[in-house]
């Protein structure tokens, strides 16, 4: 098979569109879609300040499920779980998107009734789940280690066997080159510096490749958007913090699930090519500066090598960080903003990547129509006043304030 | 790693330390009367800049000490005093 030289045309930005979207990774590219396909809407840019796809996309785990315990999440990431079950054949490219199951480690008996807890909750929200106990958890992945003298013993586990992996690469470059074909212009290069904001209504973003009119501009920036709401005078609920990930050098096959674990701290997959990807939790502080301090790395590694004591020898090959953007409750917030015509999707945490076609489902439908998506109403930006908080530390996994 | 200087013992490694978020959040005046958007704010909002940032760390694993550090979020350098 060849490979064409261009997926999506690389064109300058036009004076006015209707949609301008800011950001042009995972999320703007699958709003970007979802735009055209959905709702008809083509005269729209995704404004990228790099290039496409290079921030959090390119550097993320990978990992998707839906198993998460409240009915808003479960329902958003179920929605976004489904899409995906069908998304290479939509866009006619191998996603290599792979059910092969997820794990979710419980090692004390507080996580062995979290997990229970959240099989029967996802269960009740159509959600596949099973709870395993730990001579389970050896069967479906014998590599890992269940004895009982370890540190942190695996005491059972959550697994969705619809849950799995995808090539993140091969997601944008699909998403892109649809929305491409669509007459959407993709621009790389090209960063929002700054709001046109007549009345309480946003008209235009300022930007290095200068002014552009909107009809509604949207932002998908994740880490970067605090910095671009405060542009427009808006102060949104969220902290930008360093979150790491590494590659183990290529392996034989080894590992043919994914495997998490809250209470240690990390998340394991082998890539198609082989590399096992191992994510870490974020580092503690305020950081844009997509690096991460060595002892995360290091503690990573020691959870990864109690639970998989095979990979003893398995080198790293390298390490990085991307910025993510965390929300007190580790649920997005998705919705209008208190300027009219500026539209938010952010706070996805450390567990975007999972979500990128639902995510950009109901964010396409909520710019659209200006209303929230129902499935997207309850991630309102409101909610931090209304007290209506989707509390999901426990399932984000990662996303954990200690 | 950050070298994180702690004003009683001196500079010591991040992974003695406990982040404690952004520095000068004070608890509402008259919170009888507070409305639940002044309590979102107290509770939920910070600034997240892109830039230097005034921000709380704690000696946990030290003296135990909670002091204020001016940081910058990109370089991840400290303020030093001119």
């Amino acid at each position: 098979m060849t490979h064409p030289d261009f997926l999506w045309r690389n064109p300058d930005p036009r004076p006015t569109y209707d949609v301008v979207i800011v950001g042009g990774g995972g999320h703007g590219l699958a709003t970007a879609y979802y735009l055209a396909k959905n709702h008809g809407i083509t005269n729209v840019a995704v404004l990228e300040k790099g290039w496409l796809a290079g921030g959090n996309m390119a550097r993320n785990t990978t990992i998707i499920r839906s198993n998460y315990l409240w009915d808003e999440s479960a329902a958003i990431y179920e929605h976004s779980l489904k899409l995906w079950e069908g998304l290479g054949e939509e866009l006619d490219y191998d996603l290599q998107f792979s059910q092969r199951g997820v794990l979710n480690l419980a090692h004390n008996l507080g996580d062995v009734r979290e997990g229970r807890r959240r099989v029967n909750a996802n269960r009740l929200n159509g959600v596949d789940a099973e709870w395993l106990d730990a001579d389970e958890v050896k069967k479906f992945c014998p590599v890992i280690n269940v004895s009982e003298r370890a540190r942190y013993p695996v005491m059972g586990a959550t697994l969705q066997r619809r849950g799995g992996i995808a090539k993140h690469d091969h997601v944008a470059w699909a998403l892109a080159r649809k929305a491409d074909a669509y007459g959407i212009d993709l621009i790389q290069g090209c960063e929002v510096t700054g709001f046109e904001i007549t009345g309480n209504r946003a008209v235009a973003v300022h930007t290095s490749r200068g002014r552009i009119a909107a009809g509604k501009i949207a932002l998908a920036s994740a880490g970067h958007t605090s910095v671009l709401a405060a542009e427009a005078g808006i102060r949104l609920p969220l902290q930008s913090h360093p979150l790491q990930a590494l590659v183990s050098e290529l392996l034989e096959p080894v590992l043919d699930c994914v495997v998490m674990s809250n209470a240690v701290h990390v998340y394991v997959s082998q890539a198609h090519k082989g590399e096992l990807v191992m994510g870490a939790g974020i580092d503690s502080y305020n950081s844009y500066g997509q690096r991460g301090a060595f002892h995360v790395i290091e503690a990573q590694m020691a959870a990864a090598l109690e639970l998989f004591p095979i990979f003893s020898q398995v080198r790293v090959l390298r390490t990085w960080a991307g910025i993510v953007d965390v929300s007190p409750d580790a649920s997005p917030i998705i919705g209008r903003t208190p300027v009219d015509g500026l539209f938010v999707n952010a706070g996805w945490g450390t567990g975007g990547f999972k979500a990128t076609p639902g995510s950009g489902w109901v964010y396409a439908h909520t710019i659209a129509h200006g209303e929230p998506h129902a499935l997207a109403e309850p991630f309102a930006l409101e909610r931090f006043t209304t007290g209506a908080l989707i509390d999901e530390h426990g399932a984000a996994a990662v996303a954990v304030a200690h | 790693m950050l070298l994180i200087d702690c004003p009683h013992c001196g500079p010591r490694d991040e992974n003695e330390f406990h982040y404690g978020g952004q520095a000068g959040i004070a608890y509402p005046e008259t919170p009888a009367t507070a409305t639940d958007a002044e309590w979102a704010e107290y509770v939920f909002l910070r600034d997240n800049p892109k830039g230097w940032f005034d921000e709380r760390w704690f000696h946990v694993h030290g003296c135990r000490t909670w002091f204020t550090l001016r940081r910058h979020t990109v370089t991840h350098e400290f303020w030093k005093a001119p």
